[in-house]
């Protein structure tokens, strides 16, 4: 018996939704030229985190289509200093994230920069998914489920971070429109598998993802899939 | 300073080289009013709003120009902002007063209603999935939550300073000296929503300058749970002009009551409901 086998067990805990056997998947490869100095795959449902070097470029690959990586970004010398989503929306005029975008802190400093995205428009008005908002967005009968802030909160405290340090985020390949209404929703994403969206550090950046999990509405086309993290290096 | 109470003593010179000089004119300044100030005892506020008794008034001030307030309310406090000049913007943070890691958070108060817009009977949401505070009144419908505040950054660009003390201090400077009144850090401040200067999103989600809605503007929150509110009064990042305009805002608060299910706002929506009834649920359960 294999160790592997060893461990495959039965357990009672409610069902851990991933994509359905079959679903296309495309891996993709670094959206700009250089060395690839970190190469990972993010489960689906799963938090990621690394340190970026400043001058280094940050591949997010959809692999599966769809699949919102919700991001959160930090200076890694202070994290004190992280992303915001009025300073980036308010210094670029425009409510979403496109190439060029520059992503910035609280203090109004460039982070990290959008240099090449293949997704019409990328989303950081929509916030991340929490167990609590759930119960108001679905129901009480979802409390259980899993969510974005629970991957969020589980990565910050590696790096000595809580509740306090989370902050309104960013989501890549999600797609939230405003009407002219005022009327702001997520709706079916734009994306599709590799689809890519590439973004260089300004400077020494620590970067939090999390693989959402949430199945209650079309942010993962209600199929999480995996992605991939490519750091390349000029 | 001293050149105004030369005009004042009609003397060259004030000479307080005892203590007893200097304890007489500074209690001698204790009369003078400014046109921004707290009013003490808050009964004797000279802009009470209609219809409020001054018996259950808690709290009046007038914030300058540039300034700020901070304050920590009951549960069930009802606070009224009012921008007499229409060049008021206040920009506002909320935090549950008794566990501070519960927040503003602008993402859920636009995703959760449906609607990106701040006006009468939207809910200022935590990330808890609980209900800070409910704009119960709104004669403005002019207001912002994409933007935030000015960072010291974007002021100095804009301006050529944002310090407190300096003539055009950033929102940020300013959350930051209220915020730290209460033991939170510039990492405690999450993106803020403001009042009274518009902004709209266009097609291409392109900012579309709005402003004001005139003299007169007035909001009115109730405050969920007992909240710290920090109020940072400074022009919005994209007012248009030139210069550093910030008109008076003036806060009141008083005594009220919490939203429950008999107010039409506890049912106007399911994720109203459930939001409404987290809190109260969060509440009682702890015996608040």
């Amino acid at each position: 018996m294999s160790s592997d086998e060893a461990m495959m067990i039965t357990t009672t805990v409610p069902a851990r939704p991933v994509y359905a056997p079959g679903s296309p998947l495309d891996w993709g490869t670094p959206l700009v030229g250089g060395a690839i100095v970190r190469d990972e795959r993010v489960a689906p449902r799963a938090p990621w985190s690394a340190i970026i070097a400043a001058g280094d470029v940050l591949t997010i690959v959809d692999v599966g289509g769809n699949q919102s990586a919700d991001c959160l970004i930090f200076d890694s010398h202070d994290t004190g200093e992280r992303y915001s989503v009025p300073d980036t929306l308010t210094w670029q005029g425009n409510a979403y994230v496109r190439e060029g975008t520059v992503l910035r802190s609280n203090l109004g400093g460039a982070l990290m920069t959008v240099v090449a995205n293949e997704v019409e428009r990328q989303d950081t008005i929509g916030g991340a998914c929490s167990k609590e908002s759930n119960t108001l967005r679905y129901g009480h009968h979802t409390a259980y489920q899993h969510a974005c802030r629970e991957n969020f909160l589980s990565e910050a405290a590696r790096y000595g971070m809580g509740a306090r340090d989370l902050v309104s985020n960013l989501n890549w390949f999600m797609n939230v429109p405003v009407e002219s209404d005022g009327a702001l929703g997520i709706v079916d994403g734009m994306s599709a598998p590799g689809r890519r969206v590439a973004l260089r550090a300004d400077r020494d950046v620590l970067v939090i993802v999390s693989n959402c999990p949430q199945m209650n509405n079309p942010c993962n086309d209600f199929n999480c899939t995996p992605l991939r993290m490519i750091v390349t290096r000029a | 300073m001293s050149e105004r109470y030369d005009e004042a003593d009609g003397a060259a010179e004030r000479v307080l080289a005892d203590v007893g000089a200097a304890r007489a004119d500074a209690r001698a300044q204790g009369s003078l009013a400014s046109d921004w100030m707290p009013y003490l005892p808050v009964a004797e506020t000279p802009f009470l709003p209609d219809d409020v008794d001054p018996g259950s008034l808690t709290w009046a001030e007038t914030v300058a120009p540039g300034g700020y307030t901070h304050l920590r309310v009951a549960r069930g406090t009802r606070i009224r902002f009012d921008d007499p000049t229409g060049d008021a913007c206040a920009h506002l943070l909320l935090f549950n007063a008794l566990e501070p890691g519960e927040r503003l958070n602008v993402a859920d108060t636009q995703k959760i209603p449906w609607q990106a817009y701040l006006g009468e009977g939207h809910p200022l949401l935590s990330g808890d999935g609980r209900v800070l505070a409910t704009i119960t009144t709104d004669n403005s419908g002019h207001h912002d939550a994409f933007c935030g505040t000015s960072s010291d950054a974007w002021n100095v660009r804009r301006y050529g300073d944002a310090a407190p003390e300096g003539p055009s201090p950033s929102g940020h400077a300013l959350f930051v000296l209220g915020g730290a009144k209460h033991g939170l850090a510039s990492r405690d401040l999450p993106p803020s929503i403001s009042l009274f200067q518009g902004v709209r999103v266009g097609d291409d989600g392109g900012f579309l300058w709005e402003g004001s809605s005139g003299p007169g503007g007035a909001v009115e929150l109730r405050a969920e749970l007992a909240l710290i509110v920090l109020v940072a009064n400074v022009p919005h990042p994209l007012d248009p002009r030139h210069d550093y305009v910030s008109g008076p805002l003036r806060v009141h608060a008083w005594r009220d009551r919490v939203t429950d299910p008999t107010d039409g706002l506890f049912s106007r929506s399911p994720e109203l409901r459930r939001a409404y009834l987290n809190t109260i649920a969060y509440a009682e359960v702890a015996g608040q």
